[in-house]
């Protein structure tokens, strides 16, 4: 009785002091260093940024560059490429939301034996490389691509249509890439819903539609809120759709990005950018990590 | 225990002369370079000749190069920058002295080159010149004739003059992505320092491209070639060796795309890329065999022949093709030659002017 009582919270400290030494090593960590960076100024040196802490004579000086930050809001470029880059993932991850739901409800619905060979489908596309899945939708959307060579042939459209280079290209890159990422957490949540709800539904006299509206949907909010943090979040620091599939108006932060660290060579304001949009995606991500808490309290 | 310990220590040791015994028979070098910029058979001869492996790896722009070798450690021997980067690496200690006395074939560098180019690397002491080349104008011979009416193009005032370029929009014009590259031929084509050295020169050049904006397709750096050649476009602001490279495309697949290149009298942009070694090299004694057997004329002028780049070495000349030799848009005229301009060392403070400019050019933010 007594080993028992001493024995349990050791197994407590472990099994929640292992993600936080995760967190620690592989969040904390780097993110500290980026912080750093961020506060330093650019140097002709190798790692080109000046050290911060400075020891000189017993005296530890510690010298901190807000400038890189005050930069940010000068120039309204950032704000403009920060906002347009949450525009791009909103509206992507409604798109994903809308088709992905449907897929994940056929799905969790079809017979078990059904199920494995969907879900098989749904992963069978990332077995082949992201970046040449993307290069596809570039032969697809050009202007001489298939899509409109085929639209031509048909004579629905007499020139062909500027899709490649524009935000809808974007749109359609970023929903076809992170669609699985969207129906997965969904299914895994539909197909565990309490059949017996709906059959009491049903005998209620409740319509199916109404049976969805207010108790599927409902049910499977967790699904909802997992699939689009999945998808809204590295979508928002997203690179290389927008610049393979989108013309110079979509400029989002990660082409900002790119150019602060290797045209202006300037670590310490790339640093300072990857903190803010770090800031601004702790809001969601908090948001996602208090609803999964409170499930799981409701729960036990 | 202490048998299973001396076990151990001995395999360990005897994995450790069994690697260092491999290493011994298999020397290694790595190289990184410009994509498509060497010979076909030079890296193999190279083998064949020292028996020393080359790991070859390409790289496409400067700022990917650079951003590398900044970090530390970037794993190379061998590295090719442009002269206008090589300034600032030299400055923070990236790169290694050359010690001449290993490379007996110093001697073949052009001498006038390598003083033109002391101003980025003073006394030639880490770099040397392994092929440059000019940006000028590429363009479709027989779309621009129909459109402007002319038979070459001679002047910048084709693309800088908005009534020419507005009259070449419908069959495609593009710019190299490369603000580093505009700005100059712009602010050259306006009479002022092809170096811009104040913000209010970046602000005239802006003023002059944002006039030419509406009738450029895209900017992108290497697209242009495909795209010349199949005559998807008919006029790029590109580096010669790229719009040679599309030229000879074009007459591979006979498609009638003509495709000429012009470095226009007001003069253009030449770029040296430097052959240098990385001071944290590791494999020393093979970057100073690869870097003497790249200084043999026979070697060099071959890799000229194949990408149609001139090369840094006087002595290479006559043994470069005569095709390429005697082409005035890769082996210049003198006349040409003294309105050739070199790119400098810029500020912080301009590159980022620059690169901001360059957006709102680009997307209009």
């Amino acid at each position: 009785m007594n080993k028992l009582t001493l024995k349990r919270p050791n197994g407590r400290v472990l099994t929640v002091g292992i993600p936080y030494l995760w967190l620690l090593l592989f969040f904390a960590l780097p993110f500290l260093i980026v912080l750093k960076i961020s506060l330093s100024s650019m140097a002709i040196a190798i790692p080109p940024y000046e050290s911060i802490l400075n020891f000189t004579d017993d005296v530890l000086q510690i010298s901190l560059n807000l400038s890189n930050y005050l930069l940010l809001l000068e120039d309204s470029l950032y704000v403009q490429a920060y906002l347009h880059s949450l525009q791009i993932a909103f509206f992507s991850t409604l798109g994903c939301l809308l088709l992905g739901y449907p897929m994940a409800y056929a799905m969790a619905k079809a017979p078990p034996r059904k199920q494995t060979i969907l879900l098989l489908l749904i992963m069978l596309p990332s077995w082949t490389s992201f970046l040449i899945r993307v290069y596809a939708w570039m032969g697809l959307l050009s202007d001489t691509g298939l899509i409109n060579n085929f639209l031509l042939w048909l004579g629905v459209i007499d020139s062909p249509l500027r899709i490649m280079n524009t935000d809808i290209a974007v749109y359609i890159g970023i929903i076809y890439a992170y669609l699985p990422f969207m129906v997965l957490p969904l299914y895994a949540n539909l197909v565990k819903l309490d059949r017996s709800l709906l059959e009491a539904s049903a005998d209620l006299g409740s319509r199916s539609l109404h049976t969805f509206w207010t108790i599927t949907l409902p049910l499977s909010k967790g699904g909802i809120i997992a699939g689009s943090m999945l998808v809204f979040i590295p979508t928002v620091g997203e690179f290389v759709i927008p610049e393979l599939l989108g013309g110079p108006n979509s400029l989002m932060i990660g082409k900002i990005l790119w150019q602060e660290f290797f045209n202006n060579r300037d670590w310490p304001v790339a640093s300072a950018l990857a903190i803010v949009m770090l800031a601004l995606l702790i809001i969601p991500i908090s948001l996602f990590h208090r609803y999964q808490s409170r499930a799981m309290e409701a729960d036990r | 225990m202490n048998s299973t310990f001396r076990k151990t220590l001995l395999a360990l040791t005897l994995g450790a002369a069994v690697t260092s015994t491999a290493q011994a028979e298999e020397r290694v070098l790595h190289v990184y370079n410009w994509s498509d910029y060497i010979a076909e058979d030079t890296l193999a001869n190279f083998e064949a000749k020292t028996g020393i492996h080359v790991v070859y790896d390409v790289f496409d722009s400067n700022e990917v190069l650079e951003a590398k070798l900044l970090s530390g450690r970037s794993g190379y021997d061998v590295v090719v920058p442009s002269n206008s980067f090589l300034a600032k690496q030299i400055r923070a200690g990236i790169f290694k002295e050359l010690d001449r006395s290993k490379l007996p074939n110093w001697d073949n560098l052009d001498p006038s080159l390598l003083k033109s180019l002391d101003h980025a690397d003073p006394g030639n002491k880490h770099a040397f010149p392994y092929l440059w080349g000019t940006t000028g104008i590429g363009y479709n011979v027989d779309k621009v004739k129909a459109a402007l009416g002319v038979d070459e193009i001679t002047s910048w005032d084709v693309v800088f003059n908005p009534e020419n370029l507005a009259k070449l929009k419908d069959c495609g014009v593009s710019l190299l992505d490369a603000p580093s590259e505009i700005f100059p031929a712009t602010l050259n084509y306006l009479g002022e320092d092809p170096n811009p050295t104040t913000t209010d020169a970046i602000a005239k050049a802006e003023e002059a491209l944002l006039k030419i904006r509406p009738y450029v397709r895209y900017f992108h750096s290497s697209k242009y070639i495909t795209d010349l050649a199949n005559g998807d476009i008919c006029l790029a602001v590109g580096w010669s060796g790229d719009i040679f490279q599309a030229q000879s495309r074009a007459i591979e697949v006979n498609n009638g795309v003509n495709v000429g290149y012009s470095i226009p009298k007001e003069g253009a942009g030449t770029f040296f890329d430097m052959v240098a070694v990385p001071a944290d090299a590791k494999n020393v004694d093979e970057a100073y065999a690869f870097l003497n057997y790249l200084l043999e004329p026979e070697v060099i002028a071959k890799v000229s022949d194949y990408v149609a780049y001139p090369n840094g070495n006087a002595a290479a000349t006559p043994y470069v093709s005569e095709e390429i030799r005697t082409n005035p848009g890769i082996y210049p005229s003198k006349e040409t030659s003294e309105k050739l301009y070199t790119f400098a060392d810029l500020s912080p403070k301009i590159i980022r002017a620059m690169t901001r400019s360059w957006t709102r050019i680009k997307s209009g933010q």
